[in-house]
């Protein structure tokens, strides 16, 4: 068990990704936690460097140079704990997302039961499903045998058996892991997560301890037949994962080892921070993270204490960008784009892109085309993870997403775009979101950390969300319903502090803009018209305090789902025109 | 900041790791001098496993069945063959599927090992093994010219490298591949068509040199039997002036193309190796390097993506980019005398 941060003050925090390695570092300041600062440097996990913690070094360097906090000692080593002349930190936490994704086999019974629990669970991780076996596995023993050792897992998860339920089913399919685990080489063999019936776990052990990498169990992920819980399984694969990329990645074992064991994979941890926002709103509404990576698109929403996350290595911007066409057609990407950018430009730049994930676009219209695979990217995530909600999370209509309050977004080309109006752009036409909802734009990529810290230490990553290093893009009222494209379906009146106020009409189609800047407090209040939906039902009228942001209050009459005109000029014409409206 | 050091360079040595995935067979010996593709190491295994349910076959329980097995673990099997006898006046028998090895016996069953899929490692280029890896392989080390590549199609080959032209943007067609390039290595610059692959293929072309390649050609190419190299990536990207210079100075030469699937965390890449006389053994090159002025640099990014330059000086703190986004930047100046701005991200070092 790691020791606990909470007596400490400082952390520095390590976030490695595929592209950059980040090293941030909070402190106490006037009795809170601040972030301080960051450093960064280019990820090392790739060759020719193949090794992690030359670029943790490199970011911690660069943290130094900006604070003037000496951090490592003559030896590359980290001062820890803080020294009397003000050097080192008194603790250290990481996160990780670089590496290639995990294969994973998932086992299980029922299609509809363990075996989709199962496979919700292996969404909470950096993996890609390779094999499925469950009880509806016409497949002979052998045939099963030669799948599993076709598939070449990392990881296998095997679930199955409500808790006190029939074994014998499983125990078949045990047979089969167990023979294929044995005959795969030693350094080849997978890692086993066990989360089935209880009642099995000895016979889990002594089938699979011995020919797995590492045999890891967890409390069953469908308890009964109308029960499942992730949370457990979904820690204890966290866990697996950082077992298994210790393995395969050098400098990540002595990174482990600074960290005194706080070390988790990235999106884990953007998820626990996400649930551990929720709990603390209290609110019956949802809380969204969404992270476009290098490595996987991240979805991760919390309702109070049920929470879903799902992690797309498929959709990751790095270099699995071309499998993004299997997922969906290059005219869907195209669409998002404001310039004239044939096709076969696009695919180029998917399959370029993917050689080289940490380059930056550095022209105007590659960082566009970069912009639309991002939409795309998220917008395919987001979808896919709605599929998870919990059914408590009740949306205006099936075909759209709850209500969230507020969405957090990272990522690199999210954080990159200049302004903030193109980030807020980018966020609204992906998610789509639906009714008043703040967005909110980590663009120093603080969530995960913060996710990682607050296990042990609850009251940085409060501080930290308090304390204005995550940049607020605004409130956004996003209407549902039917009008003629032009028709007026909202008025708005923001009353300011100083009781001074501003109108608008905000007709279907389009995107308005009322000014209230960071920080500042106002009253809006909401007169939908032609029983538009502001998320408090048909027609409803709402008033309602509003935070400002850097683009302000942002009112979003384009419809959902979004549409596009079929001619590409006029498309292109419109696209231009909600851009500048956000000021992008 | 630290950069990757891409390889394009008239004399080098080169040390390459071949490495089997799984334990296999070595056959080079050390001190041995090897050609490109000489095969160095191989490796096989069961194409199937076949599980035999001996104790349900006879009838009886899974340790009575073990104890009526006639093979053991290792024993080879015919189709056939058989792998238990019952007991009783008409004992029942359990014959074996298929030919094979047995791998294992137990709790009433017996797995035989079926079929053999083999696995051959060439030697990927022409040099001296000068360290062998048990079970796995070898480290073979050359001396020559280095040019490397972004893609290739996994095939390895050597021949005398021609041209269609003096430059490397000639569009290759079918109509301008004859006879007369039969055996050869082609450099040339695009392809725009699968039709032109095909063609090469039916001329045993040994090889394909291009600067870069159509993503809509990559399953095509993946199919070819003679290795097909990119130098830049994908695209219509044109190959970078060092690259250039130095593989138009080497046509009819004899030359290896490894086009070897790019593996970003081995390290793994295609390339090409032109093996030269040797008079004084010259160092290994850097992998990795410290990004400095007076460095010759690759640019990874349009507006320049492909060009070669110099660095001519690092910009302090974050530079606001024609996109918008600020990065650290570098001053580089083309071969042409235009001088641009370049993120650090986007630069690799040439040497």
């Amino acid at each position: 068990m790691p020791v606990s941060l909470l007596e400490d003050s400082s952390l520095l925090a390590i976030n490695v990704g595929a592209s950059t390695t980040r090293a941030a570092l909070f402190d106490v300041v006037e009795g809170e936690y601040r972030f301080l600062a960051q450093g960064q440097a280019p990820s090392t996990a790739e060759a020719p460097f193949k090794d992690v913690s030359l670029g943790v070094r490199q970011a911690i360097a660069d943290l130094q140079a900006i604070t003037g906090r000496i951090l490592l000692d003559a030896d590359q080593q980290l001062i820890k704990p803080t020294q009397l002349d003000g050097s080192g930190v008194d603790a250290l936490a990481v996160t990780f997302s670089a590496g290639p994704t995990l294969r994973a086999v998932v086992v299980g019974l029922l299609s509809d039961v363990s075996l989709e629990s199962a496979r919700k669970l292996a969404e909470t991780a950096y993996l890609q499903v390779v094999e499925t076996i469950g009880l509806n596995d016409h497949r002979k023993a052998d045939e099963q045998i030669n799948a599993l050792l076709h598939a070449r897992p990392d990881v296998i998860l095997l679930a199955g058996g409500t808790d006190g339920g029939a074994t014998r089913s499983i125990q078949k399919i045990l047979e089969s892991i167990g023979l294929a685990c044995y005959l795969t080489p030693p350094e080849k063999r997978p890692a086993v997560l066990f989360a089935g019936n209880q009642s099995l776990t000895d016979d889990i052990k002594s089938s699979l301890e011995k020919w797995s990498a590492s045999l890891h169990t967890s409390p069953n992920i469908r308890p009964s037949l109308e029960t499942e819980d992730l949370t457990p399984a979904a820690r204890e694969l966290a866990q697996v994962f950082v077992d298994v990329r210790k393995r395969q990645m050098p400098g990540l074992a002595e990174l482990a080892a600074w960290s005194g064991g706080h070390i988790l994979p990235t999106a884990y941890a953007e998820g626990r921070i996400i649930r551990f926002l929720s709990q603390m709103s209290g609110s019956s509404r949802g809380i969204l993270g969404v992270d476009i990576g290098a490595t996987a698109a991240v979805v991760a929403a919390a309702f109070g204490d049920e929470w879903t996350l799902g992690v797309y290595p498929q959709l990751g911007v790095g270099e699995n960008l071309p499998a993004l066409l299997h997922y969906c057609r290059i005219e869907d990407i195209v669409r998002w784009m404001h310039l004239d950018i044939s096709p076969s430009v696009v695919r180029d730049y998917l399959y370029q892109c993917s050689l080289f994930p940490g380059t930056l676009p550095a022209t105007q219209e590659e960082h566009v085309i970069a912009q639309a695979i991002s939409r795309q990217a998220l917008y395919l995530a987001v979808r896919a993870a709605k599929k998870n909600f919990p059914r408590t999370a009740r949306p205006l209509r099936p075909d759209l997403l709850p209500i969230f309050e507020p969405i957090l977004a990272a990522g690199g080309v999210v954080g990159d775009a200049p302004g903030g109006g193109q980030s807020l752009l980018l966020l609204l036409d992906a998610i789509q979101p639906v009714g008043v909802t703040s967005i909110i734009l980590d663009q120093n990529n603080l969530l995960p950390l913060l996710g990682i810290a607050a296990e042990f230490n609850p009251l940085l990553p409060v501080h930290i969300l308090e304390s204005g290093a995550f940049m607020s893009l605004g409130t956004v009222v996003s209407v549902v319903g039917q009008a003629p494209y032009g028709a007026p379906v909202l008025r708005a009146r923001l009353t300011y502090t100083d009781g001074s106020e501003a109108h608008v009409e905000v007709k279907f189609g389009g995107l308005d803009v009322l000014p209230l800047a960071p920080g500042q407090m106002a009253r809006l209040t909401l007169q939908p018209l032609h029983r538009a939906d502001i998320g408090n039902g048909p027609g409803r009228n709402a008033t309602i305090q509003v935070t400002g942001g850097a683009i302000g209050v942002v009112f979003d009459a384009r419809g959902r789902p979004l549409e596009f005109p079929s001619d590409p000029v006029r498309r292109r014409e419109l696209l231009k025109k909600w851009n500048w409206f956000v000021g992008g | 900041m630290l950069a990757p050091v891409y390889h394009v360079l008239p004399f080098t040595a080169i040390e390459r790791e071949r490495t089997l995935p799984i334990d296999g067979n070595v056959l080079a010996k050390m001190g041995q001098k090897v050609n490109a593709t000489d095969v160095i190491a191989e490796a096989s295994w069961a194409r199937e496993h076949r599980l035999v349910e001996v104790a349900r076959a006879l009838g009886v329980s899974a340790s009575q069945a073990d104890r009526l097995l006639r093979v053991k673990v290792g024993d080879e099997v015919n189709q056939g063959s058989e792998l238990a006898i019952g007991s009783g006046i008409i004992p029942r028998s359990v014959q074996a599927p298929c030919d094979g090895r047995v791998v294992v016996t137990g709790g009433g069953q017996v797995l035989i090992a079926a079929g053999d899929t083999s696995l051959e490692l060439k030697a990927g280029l022409s040099g001296t093994v000068i360290q062998i890896i048990p079970n796995r392989g070898a480290v073979i080390r050359a001396v020559g010219a280095l040019i490397q590549g972004r893609w290739g199609n996994g095939r390895i080959q050597s021949g005398t490298m021609v041209s269609l032209s003096e430059t490397p943007d000639e569009l290759i067609t079918a109509s301008n591949l004859d006879v007369s390039l039969r055996g050869s290595i082609l450099l040339g610059g695009f392809i725009r068509d699968a039709d032109a692959l095909r063609v090469a293929e039916e001329l045993s072309l040994r090889g394909l040199i291009l600067s870069s390649i159509s993503p809509a050609l990559l399953s095509t190419a993946m199919q070819m039997n003679f290795p097909i190299i990119s130098i830049q990536g994908f695209g219509q990207i044109p190959m970078n002036s060092a690259a250039s210079r130095l593989l138009f100075s080497n046509v009819k030469r004899e030359v290896t193309v490894n086009a070897e699937n790019f593996d970003r965390y081995t390290g793994k890449r295609p390339e090409i190796i032109i093996p030269l006389p040797v008079t004084q053994e010259p160092p290994l090159p850097p992998e990795v390097d410290t990004l400095a002025p007076g460095q010759t640099v690759w640019i990874r990014r349009p507006p320049h993506a492909g060009a070669v330059g110099t660095l001519m000086h690092l910009k302090s703190g974050l530079t606001a980019l024609p996109s918008g986004i600020r990065a650290r930047a570098a001053e580089v100046r083309l071969e042409s005398g235009e001088q641009i701005l370049v993120p650090l991200v986007n630069l690799e070092i040439v040497g």
